[in-house]
C-alpha cells in the first residue's frame, strides 16, 4: 500500500464533489456555506446531499461503490463533450460537471438517462440511488432518520412513529360509504 | 450415488419455491402422504423479523426483489412465503371476460376446460383457506375513501377490495412490503405453509435452484446453491436432491430462467417457455390533490381539520373501480383502476410531475411535488398487455446478476410494449385523469418508463398453461410439455394479464392443478392421496371441489 499523497486526495474530492453534483441534480438542495461548488442551490432545504447520497453510494452494500470513481471521470468527461458542444466556458478550477451551471447539469442528466443512451442504466442507477437518500434514507434505521431531523423524510412529511419505533394509525378510515358499489358485485366482494 | 460416495438426498416431491403456488402443493402432497421438500432462495422470516425500517439489509431488502431487465422491471418476494409475505393482500377474482381472451394468438388462450364458472370452485377453497374477506367502509383507508368518494363524484362506481388481512389486528402502517410485523396479513406463513410442515415437509431457505437434470430412473436431479444469509451475491455452497416429481413455483421472473437452464441436460423446451410474459398490464399514477378541492367537492375531513392528508396511512390497496371491467367492451380496452400506496425507496422515483416541462422525473419541479408526498394519491392500472415479455438466455445463477447485496438486480427479460399495451394504458390514463382532475380535485400523471421501462409487481405467463402447444408451456394439468412429472403452478402459469390483482387465480389454479399432480406422484409408486381439507380443517372448500376432482385426474393408460 502507497500512502496517499495529495494528488489522490484531491483525486477523491473531485470526484465526490461530482457525486454531489449528481445527486444535487436529482433532489436539488441549498447551498452548505456561501461557496459551495458541489451543491447548485437551486432548491430551499436539504437536497439529495445534505439527506446522505455520497454516504449512502459509499456503502458497499449498494453494489454501486466499485463503480463510483468511474462514474465520477465518465460524467466529467460527458461534461466536457456537452459544454464544448454548446460553446460554454467551464472553470478549471472544479470538475466539469460541477463547472456546468445548474440548468446545463440537468440538461446533461435528461440526456444520460434517455432511452437509448448506452451508458442509461447506469446513470438511472445512480439517480436512483441519490433519491433514495432523500425519499428513504436508506443508509440510516429510518426511526433514527426522523429523529435526527432528516431532510427528505421532514420534507416529505413522514409521520413520527411510537415510542416502540412501529407506526400505527389507530384513526385510519372516514368510515362511512363513499360511492356506489359496482351492479355486479358479489358476496366475495369479487364482481360475478 | 455421488461421485465421492456421498449418496444423493432423495425424496419424493421436490418444490421449488414457497409462494402461492410452491406453498399449495407442498401442502396437498405431504398431507396426501408424499416426503416433500421445499428449496426456497430467500430467507425465512416471521412476524418479530419484519422491520418498520428502509435501511438497507432490513427485511424491506431481505424478502423483496427488484430485477431489472430491458423494458420490464420484475418486483416480487424472496423469502419463505413469497409474495404472500410482500404482497398487499388484495385477493379479487378475474371478471369473466379474462377466461375468453384470444391475446396475440388468434384462439382462445386458456385451456378448454377453465372459465370463471370452472374455477370458481376453486377460487371457493383458497379463500376458505387464507381467508380472502370482504370489507366493508369502515375498513376502508384514507386514501381508499378518497378514490372512491372521486370515482362517485365523476359518476363511477367503486369497491372495497377483498383482502387477506386480520383487520382486529392491522394497525395501518403501510409496512406490509417489508413482511406484516403485526400478523394482520394473513400470508401464507399462516395458512399452506405451517399446515405443510406439519404433514412433514421440510422448508430449506436460502437454497436457490439453478438448474434439473435426469436421474436414471426417470425422476429429476435438482441442483441448487446456498445463498449467503446477508449478502445474496455470495454462495455459501451447493448440492443436488433427487426427486421423483419436481414442482416448478419459483415465481414468473424465475420458473422460466430454471427451465432454460435445465435445457442441456433435460433436452428441448417448449417453446413457450420464457415466452408470453405478462406484467399484468401494469402502471401507476400519482395524483397530488387539492387539499380544499378535496373538502369543497367531495366533503372530507379527517375530524381533525385535515381533509385528507394520509397518503402513509393505511394497508396497500383498499378500493378499486371496476366500471372498465366490461366484457361487452373490445379486447384491450378493459381495465381496472385501484387505489394503492407505494413506499419510498422505489416509490418515488418514477413519479412524474403533472405538467411540468423536463425534466418530469428529477429536479426542482420534482422535489416539490415530493414535498406534498402527504397528499398524493397513487391508482394502479391493470390493463390487457399483449404477452410481449421474452426472457433471454439466463444469467450464470439465479435470475438475475445481482447489483446490490440485497434486492437489486439485473435480469434477462426483455418486454417491448406493442401498441395494444400501450392503447390500453393510454386509456387507463386517461379515465385516472377524467376521475381525478374533476372539479380541480388533483392533479395527475402517470409513472414514467423512460428509466427503467416498463414495471410489474405481478408478473404472469412466462411459462404457461393451454390447450395449443405451440403457445403454452403447459397442458392443462400444469405439466411441462414433453417433460412427464416437472409441473410449474405458480405466476407463470397463468395464460394472460387478469385486469385484476392475481394473487386469487394463481392460487385457484394451484389448487385445481392438485389432483393431477398427486396422481402423477402415486404412478410413480408413492402412497399418497388427494383429499386434504383446508389447512386449518374446513371442509366447505373441498365438498365444493369434489365432484370436479376425477376431471382433472388422467385416465389410466392416456398417452400425452
Amino acid at each position: 500500500m502507497r500512502p496517499d499523497t495529495p494528488d489522490d486526495n484531491q483525486i477523491e474530492q473531485a470526484r465526490t464533489m461530482t457525486l454531489e453534483a449528481y445527486a444535487d441534480t436529482i433532489v436539488p438542495g441549498e447551498k452548505r456555506w456561501p461557496g459551495d461548488r458541489a451543491i447548485a442551490g437551486a432548491a430551499p432545504g436539504g437536497g439529495a446531499v445534505a439527506a446522505g447520497s455520497i454516504e449512502l453510494l459509499r456503502w458497499p452494500a449498494t453494489g454501486m461503490t466499485e463503480g463510483l470513481d468511474g462514474l465520477a471521470d465518465l460524467v466529467n468527461g460527458h461534461a466536457e463533450e456537452y459544454a464544448a458542444e454548446l460553446g460554454l466556458e467551464l472553470d478549471a478550477s472544479v470538475p466539469p460537471f460541477v463547472a456546468l451551471p445548474f440548468e446545463h447539469r440537468t440538461a446533461l442528466v435528461q440526456r444520460l438517462t434517455a432511452p437509448g443512451h448506452p451508458e442509461k442504466e447506469f446513470w438511472v442507477l445512480l439517480a436512483l440511488f441519490s433519491n433514495m437518500a432523500f425519499d428513504s434514507a436508506a443508509h440510516l434505521h429510518t426511526t433514527e432518520a426522523i429523529e435526527s431531523g432528516h431532510p427528505g423524510l421532514t420534507a416529505m412529511g413522514f409521520a413520527r412513529p411510537d415510542p416502540d419505533g412501529r407506526w400505527r394509525f389507530p384513526a385510519s378510515s372516514y368510515r362511512r360509504p363513499l360511492a356506489r358499489l359496482h351492479p355486479d358485485t358479489i358476496a366475495s366482494g369479487s364482481l360475478g | 450415488m455421488t461421485l465421492n460416495g456421498k449418496a444423493t438426498e432423495q425424496t419424493d416431491v421436490l418444490v421449488i419455491g414457497s409462494g402461492f403456488g410452491g406453498a399449495i402443493a407442498a401442502y396437498h402432497l405431504a398431507a396426501g402422504g408424499a416426503r416433500v421438500v421445499v428449496l426456497e432462495r430467500g430467507p425465512w422470516l416471521e412476524g418479530k423479523d419484519f422491520d418498520h425500517d428502509y435501511l438497507l439489509g432490513s427485511s424491506y431488502t431481505r424478502v423483496f426483489d427488484f430485477v431489472a431487465g430491458k423494458g420490464m422491471s420484475v418486483l416480487g418476494g424472496n423469502c419463505v412465503g413469497g409474495g404472500s409475505v410482500v404482497y398487499f393482500a388484495a385477493l379479487p377474482r378475474a371478471p369473466r371476460f379474462v377466461f375468453e381472451r384470444r391475446g396475440s394468438i388468434g384462439r382462445r388462450m386458456w385451456p378448454a376446460g377453465i372459465d370463471r364458472d370452472a374455477l370458481d370452485p376453486w377460487y371457493d377453497r383458497v379463500a376458505e383457506a387464507i381467508p380472502a374477506r370482504p370489507q366493508t367502509w369502515d375498513d376502508v383507508s384514507y386514501p381508499g375513501g378518497l378514490w372512491a368518494a372521486a370515482c362517485d363524484n365523476a359518476g363511477h362506481t367503486a369497491n372495497p377490495v377483498p383482502v387477506g388481512v386480520d383487520n382486529d389486528l392491522c394497525v395501518n402502517c403501510n409496512w406490509m412490503a417489508a413482511g406484516c410485523h403485526f400478523d394482520a396479513k394473513r400470508s401464507l406463513l399462516f395458512s399452506y405453509l405451517p399446515a405443510a410442515v406439519a404433514h412433514g415437509a421440510t422448508i430449506r431457505p436460502l437454497h436457490e435452484v439453478q438448474y434439473l437434470s435426469r436421474t436414471d430412473d426417470g425422476g429429476y436431479r435438482v441442483h441448487y446453491n446456498v445463498i449467503d444469509g446477508e449478502d445474496y451475491r455470495v454462495h455459501a455452497g451447493s448440492g443436488t436432491i433427487d426427486a421423483k416429481v419436481v414442482v416448478v413455483a419459483a415465481g414468473a421472473g424465475a420458473t422460466p430462467v430454471i427451465l432454460q437452464r435445465s435445457e442441456p441436460h433435460l433436452g428441448a423446451m417448449p417453446h413457450a417457455v420464457g415466452r408470453y410474459f405478462s406484467g399484468n398490464g401494469e402502471r401507476l399514477n400519482t395524483a397530488v390533490m387539492n387539499e380544499d378541492r378535496v373538502r369543497e367537492v367531495l366533503g372530507l375531513d379527517r375530524g381533525d381539520g385535515r381533509a385528507y392528508e394520509a397518503f402513509q396511512i393505511g394497508k396497500g390497496p383498499t378500493v378499486a373501480c371496476w366500471d372498465y371491467l366490461d366484457g361487452a367492451r373490445p379486447e384491450y380496452t378493459r381495465f381496472s383502476l385501484e387505489q394503492l400506496y407505494f413506499p419510498p425507496g422505489l416509490g418515488t422515483i418514477l413519479a412524474q410531475v403533472p405538467g411540468a416541462a423536463d425534466p418530469t422525473w428529477f429536479g426542482v419541479e420534482k422535489k416539490k411535488m415530493l414535498e406534498r408526498w402527504r397528499s398524493w394519491l397513487i391508482i394502479f392500472q391493470m390493463i390487457e398487455d399483449d404477452n410481449e415479455g421474452v426472457f433471454g438466455p439466463p444469467p450464470p445463477t439465479g435470475n438475475s446478476v445481482r447489483i446490490s447485496q440485497q434486492m437489486l438486480g439485473h435480469g434477462t427479460l426483455s418486454y417491448d410494449p406493442t401498441p395494444n399495451t400501450l392503447r390500453g394504458w393510454e386509456l387507463a390514463d386517461a379515465a385516472c385523469k377524467e376521475i381525478l382532475e374533476k372539479d380541480g380535485l388533483a392533479e395527475v400523471a402517470p409513472w414514467t418508463n423512460d428509466p427503467v421501462g416498463a414495471y410489474t409487481v405481478h408478473p404472469l405467463a412466462s411459462c404457461r398453461i393451454g390447450d395449443d402447444p405451440g403457445t403454452s408451456a403447459l397442458d392443462d394439468r400444469h405439466e411441462l410439455r414433453g417433460h412427464p412429472g416437472i409441473f410449474v403452478t405458480d405466476g407463470s402459469a397463468v395464460p394472460c394479464s387478469l385486469t385484476v390483482n392475481p394473487a386469487m387465480t394463481i392460487s385457484a389454479l394451484a389448487e385445481r392443478a392438485m389432483p393431477g399432480i398427486v396422481d402423477a406422484v402415486r404412478r410413480r409408486g408413492v402412497e399418497v392421496s388427494y383429499g386434504a381439507p383446508a389447512p386449518d380443517g374446513s371442509i366447505s372448500g373441498r365438498r365444493g371441489t369434489e365432484k370436479l376432482v376425477p376431471t382433472l385426474v388422467r385416465a389410466s393408460g392416456h398417452a400425452r
